[in-house]
């Protein structure tokens, strides 16, 4: 069996068969971390020793029997999710010291149902970015190509699954922070329904957006993790309380008859032609699956990107309030006085993306500006609401492109900050609204993944997971690696 | 839109912000922002007069809990990430000459 890309499912398979111990499946993915990690840069920590040990005890598990649906698969953690004394840094400058007093729900979930974890994945500093470029610990590079951007926030996590580093990973998505670098790394990526998993322990950057998801190679693993991921924590007062459904079951039910809502807003001026071509061409799978298209229009969306812009960073400002150099994080030396401390702390424990965003959301909250900025934005924000609102009377599932472009070069648009804002274009109103959204592998654009998006109403992400594995039963985009070079 | 964003607005965003004011960097800063409020600045020609904000997606209330102690964290583990810490207190520089 080669282990490299093998699937979780796969893997799963090849633990409970002893053809494979867990133990060696970990010291493989070590082994190809301490080959290929010093090209990609896509961990910022790697726990080899816990994550053998614990790979001993899941094999001692094995032995006796006594195992749990994830005993002895590695997984990577987006270095967003804190784990009880190990570094967990957000990207950041500020936390690059920082030992987590305790672990998040959803990474303490996934140990309990049997993941270990390999390490710490690379990212945008504090979940800032579509390029992975504003990391404090360096850029994280594709797989398919280490001169291009792996996507971000959660690159990292992507291309350490792209590249055949672990079985499946842990990201966060605020506007598209886990779709769009799973779309530009050839990955099955899933932001669920805003509060399906707990975000207690997950760093903060905008706290009525943020939503933890898994990343993996196809719909089937991604649901197998969202299983063991989601579930109502009260620790989390926005977390929901409604059961959590088995994900991973009816995956191979038919979609004939599903509607799928073809947005026409999602295809305008910006798209690139070649991912059009490779979403029209996945359109056409779905309809030869029996699927129905329905030409929508969900007319809010062009003002996302705006309103997007002015709401995260106003919860930005307000989460990263708590930096102050005193209790924990990085703390200026030799400070004159008091403000002097909590101003250079943070101007020097912070990267200039999250300065600006900070600056951006404090002009917005602020007095004379609030209500023609942030009040207007939520209003905007309800809007996009009912447009899904309106929309699933008529649709179960929309489609469309994820990003408007393939993977781009490192450093292409790191001057340009609205184009870069403008990647995520497509995945914002998904964030905006709360309601479950995926990408998924869906053919090449130069050859380069291409990401097609769907998205669920509220709670649905069965059906959603559904569709995304039966498309994947009929084509072979999500089984592609990148080339061999690598 | 003209640019919304000044020199003297910076200044009072920075000590809002609890960041250091640069000048030399200030210009660009000035343009970063206002390059980012000129893209904000297009939800100004949506009417949403009579629209009700939306503060959470779901329009669920928060779930509230007993105001009880459930757990406690031990205050050496929280105190390791402190970067000056002794005898059970924070230091900062002196506030009151």
């Amino acid at each position: 069996m080669n282990l490299d890309f093998a699937t979780l499912t796969d893997l799963q398979k090849a633990l409970r068969n002893r053809a494979v111990s867990a133990t060696e499946l970990t010291q493989h993915y070590l082994t190809r971390i301490d080959a290929l990690d010093p090209t990609l840069n896509s961990f910022i920590s790697v726990q080899a020793e816990a994550a053998l040990a614990a790979a001993g005890r899941a094999d001692e598990r094995f032995a006796q029997g006594d195992t749990r649906p994830l005993t002895g698969i590695p997984i990577a953690q987006k270095d967003i999710f804190c784990l009880q004394g190990q570094k967990t840094t957000a990207g950041s400058k500020m936390l690059s010291q920082f030992i987590a007093p305790y672990t998040a729900t959803c990474s303490e979930k996934l140990a309990h149902a049997g993941a270990i974890t390999l390490g710490k994945t690379n990212m945008d500093e504090f979940a800032m970015g579509s390029s992975n470029e504003n990391s404090y610990f360096g850029a994280v590079h594709n797989p398919w190509n280490p001169q291009l951007i792996p996507g971000g926030s959660s690159g990292g996590s992507a291309a350490a699954v792209a590249a055949g580093l672990c079985a499946a990973s842990t990201g966060t998505d605020t506007g598209g922070s886990i779709r769009q670098p799973a779309a530009m790394c050839g990955l099955t990526g899933l932001k669920p329904t805003y509060g399906r998993i707990s975000r207690w322990g997950m760093i903060a950057f905008a706290s009525s957006l943020d939503q933890a998801g898994p990343m993996a190679r196809t719909a089937q693993d991604a649901a197998i993790l969202l299983e063991h991921m989601a579930g109502h924590d009260p620790r989390d007062s926005t977390s929901l309380n409604e059961p959590v459904p088995r994900f991973s079951e009816g995956l191979d039910n038919s979609i004939r008859g599903l509607r799928i809502g073809v947005c026409r807003e999602f295809f305008t001026e910006g798209l690139d032609p070649a991912v059009e071509r490779s979403i029209r061409e996945a359109l056409a799978v779905y309809e030869s699956l029996g699927a129905t298209l329905v030409d929508i229009s969900l007319p809010h969306t062009p003002y996302s990107v705006s309103a997007y812009y002015v709401i995260a960073p106003a919860e930005c400002s307000a989460n990263l309030a708590r930096f102050d150099g005193i209790r924990y994080g990085y703390r200026c030396s030799d400070p004159e006085n008091l403000q002097d401390l909590y101003q250079r702390s943070r101007g020097e424990g912070f990267g200039e993306e999250v300065k600006k965003r900070i600056l951006v959301g404090t002009f917005a909250l602020s007095a004379g500006y609030f209500d023609a900025f942030y009040a207007r934005a939520q209003k905007i924000r309800r809007r996009i609401k009912e447009d899904f609102v309106n929309a699933f009377e008529h649709v179960d599932v929309i489609a469309g492109p994820t990003a408007p472009t393939p993977a781009f070069p490192l450093g292409e648009k790191a001057s340009n900050p609205v184009e870069m804002y403008l990647q995520d274009i497509y995945t914002i109103s998904a964030s905006l609204a709360g309601v479950p959204a995926m990408s998924i592998p869906a053919g090449l654009a130069n050859g380069l993944p291409v990401g097609l998006q769907l998205i669920g109403n509220y709670l649905q992400e069965g059906p959603l997971l559904q569709a995304a594995h039966q498309f994947q039963q009929a084509t072979h985009w999500h089984s592609l690696t990148p080339p061999e070079a690598l | 839109m003209n640019n919304l964003v000044n020199k003297k607005t910076l200044v009072e965003l920075s000590t809002l912000a609890a960041l250091p004011f640069e000048p030399e960097k200030s210009k660009a800063t000035l343009d970063a922002l206002n390059e980012v409020l000129a893209l904000v600045g297009q939800m100004q020609s949506l009417d949403v007069s009579n629209v009700r904000p939306l503060a959470h997606p779901l329009e669920r209330h928060q779930s509230l809990r007993a105001d009880a102690v459930t757990e406690t964290v031990d205050p050496d583990a929280l105190s390791q990430n402190a970067p000056h810490y002794e005898a059970g207190l924070y230091f900062v520089p002196k506030v009151i000459e």
